[in-house]
């Protein structure tokens, strides 16, 4: 490789890792103003303009708060746990394309930070990781109420994964390639795979719920049946490094949604502007933003109005429902593709 | 058995059908009920700028009144106390000395006139009791404080200053149905 290009996705890393923990950093704020505005309420708004210092202030008192290790708790994993979640979520924006190819000195970059041809199985492999950090977290903590909470996460993870995967099938079929660049400039104009796989992209999208462990589906903390489910023992910024994996986890699969099932960075109609290539990758980006943030929002829109599974309806929703809509989705989608080539 | 409301539903244990049991019609239906309430008006007062209106017959922190001449209308005829529930009030009376008139409305006056605001529970009762119109509950609030012994409100918290614009307006207390009520001859505390 050559140096200019090491220098831009090296620049492009940290750009996507600060652009990571923003968003996340502003989810929070915007999950309360959501929250707020839905329940007719105002939200933040002392510190700074509407209240967006409030991160920030947040923020700084996570680092201000006594960090308590717990006498019996088994240290290494102790910390591991949190590391593990933080380090698993930042790592799968590697691989989305966010947005096309920029043109600079007559060179042409990608702005993906690495294509790799097996992208999907990537963001399952670290999505499946990230379970052991909460797994470890509840482990560690040495604690009956953490162990159940991280027991319930384990298994709502495992039991999501399968239908999540059957659904990803369908779309492999018919894209033939696992590489998400690919994926995405199949799906130019309006070619959106959400129009040929609407079944799989609502198995999908609840899916996704699930393993963001967000609401509905947010089993794993639960106030008052587990005092605070797996990060009961955690404190300060252990614990703001727990809910902050959530919220990248969010934002990343927000983008995943977005890049299988919405198009990714293309946008339609974009053609007939008649603009130079690389004032067109940069409104493709901002409009992959667009549709990423039209997903962060429509987590929070589900939290606030849905009330939390009971374990039971939690799994059946999952053994006995999403997964032979799945399998019957996946049939449907091979037969078609057969009787395409047959007839 | 009558209803209560008409909002009440009987709860049925049958089975949930395929479709309700993916959850997804429901979740719909009130994923637009929650969106409908996102563009709607906040209902949330600012409370340091913005302060909610109190109604004109609120029953806030007790004055005692002086008459138009700044004299202290009380005459610690005691019924105030008496009438309280939750006794909080406690004076002390004494006799009005010569060269006092201009100070003391009647022969006999409170020295002390506390009232314990823990125990208070804003019933208005001294209101009504009070046969000279000397004591009222205001709009206004009582402080927060530190220690329970300051919450015992003495005459210096308690009587409204002597400065005519500095008075406190209850005017919209005496409504003609109090004013009547205190006319009453057969009630006894207004003999």
């Amino acid at each position: 490789m050559e140096f200019a290009t090491i220098l831009f996705k090296t620049i492009l890393l940290f750009v996507i890792f600060v652009i990571t923990l923003l968003v996340a950093m502003y989810a929070t704020w915007a999950e309360r103003k959501v929250a707020a505005f839905i329940q007719d309420r105002r939200g933040p708004n002392r510190a700074g303009p509407m209240g967006l210092l409030q991160p920030l202030a947040d923020g700084l008192k996570m680092f201000m708060k006594e960090e308590i290790i717990p006498m019996t708790a088994n240290r290494v994993l102790f910390i591991m746990g949190p590391s593990i979640a933080m380090t698993t979520a930042c790592l799968t924006g590697a691989i989305i394309p966010w947005g096309g190819n920029l043109t600079i000195n007559n060179k042409i970059y990608s702005l993906q930070i690495t294509d790799l041809n097996i992208g999907i199985l990537y963001i399952f492999a670290m999505v499946s990781i990230g379970v052991y950090g909460i797994m470890i977290g509840g482990w560690a903590s040495n604690n009956k109420y953490s162990l159940l909470g991280a027991i319930r996460a384990a298994s709502q993870m495992i039991s999501y994964e399968l239908a999540m995967g059957l659904s990803i099938i369908t779309l492999v079929l018919t894209t033939g390639t696992l590489s998400l660049s690919e994926i995405v400039d199949q799906q130019q104009g309006w070619h959106w795979n959400i129009f040929y796989h609407p079944l799989g992209f609502i198995i999908f999208l609840i899916c996704a719920f699930a393993e963001c462990n967000r609401s509905p589906f947010d089993l794993p903390e639960c106030e008052t049946e587990l005092i605070g489910g797996y990060h009961t023992e955690y404190s300060s910024m252990k614990l703001g490094f727990y809910l902050f994996a959530e919220y990248i986890n969010m934002f990343i699969s927000a983008a995943v949604i977005s890049t299988l099932y919405f198009g990714g960075y293309h946008m339609p109609f974009i053609h007939h502007l008649d603009l130079s290539p690389n004032v067109m990758t940069l409104i493709g980006s901002a409009f992959f933003f667009l549709k990423i943030f039209f997903f962060i929002f429509l987590f929070m829109w589900v939290r606030w109005t849905l009330p939390r599974f009971r374990f039971d309806q939690l799994m059946n929703l999952g053994w006995k429902r999403l997964l032979p809509l799945g399998i019957i989705n996946m049939f449907i989608t091979a037969l078609i593709i057969l009787l395409n080539e047959y007839l | 058995m009558e209803k209560l409301t008409g909002r009440s539903k009987v709860v049925s244990n049958k089975k949930l059908s395929f479709w309700e049991s993916i959850y997804l019609p429901a979740i719909i239906g009130g994923m637009f009920i929650t969106i409908k309430h996102f563009f709607r008006k906040k209902v949330t007062i600012n409370v340091p700028e913005q302060t909610r209106k109190r109604s004109d017959v609120y029953r806030g922190m007790h004055v005692l009144k002086r008459d138009d001449e700044g004299r202290e209308r009380c005459t610690a005829c005691g019924l105030c106390a008496l009438s309280c529930p939750a006794e909080a009030i406690t004076m002390v009376a004494a006799e009005r000395k010569p060269g006092e008139e201009h100070l003391y409305r009647e022969e006999k006056y409170a020295t002390i006139y506390e009232i314990n605001m823990l125990r208070c529970i804003f019933c208005g009762d001294c209101e009504e009791a009070c046969p000279k119109e000397a004591i009222f509950l205001t709009d206004r609030l009582v402080e927060s404080e530190y220690k329970r012994k300051t919450f015992i409100y003495g005459k210096d918290l308690l009587v409204e200053p002597l400065e005519k614009d500095k008075r406190i307006d209850v005017s919209k207390r005496q409504t003609p149905e109090v004013l009547e009520f205190k006319k009453n001859k057969k009630l006894t505390h207004n003999k």
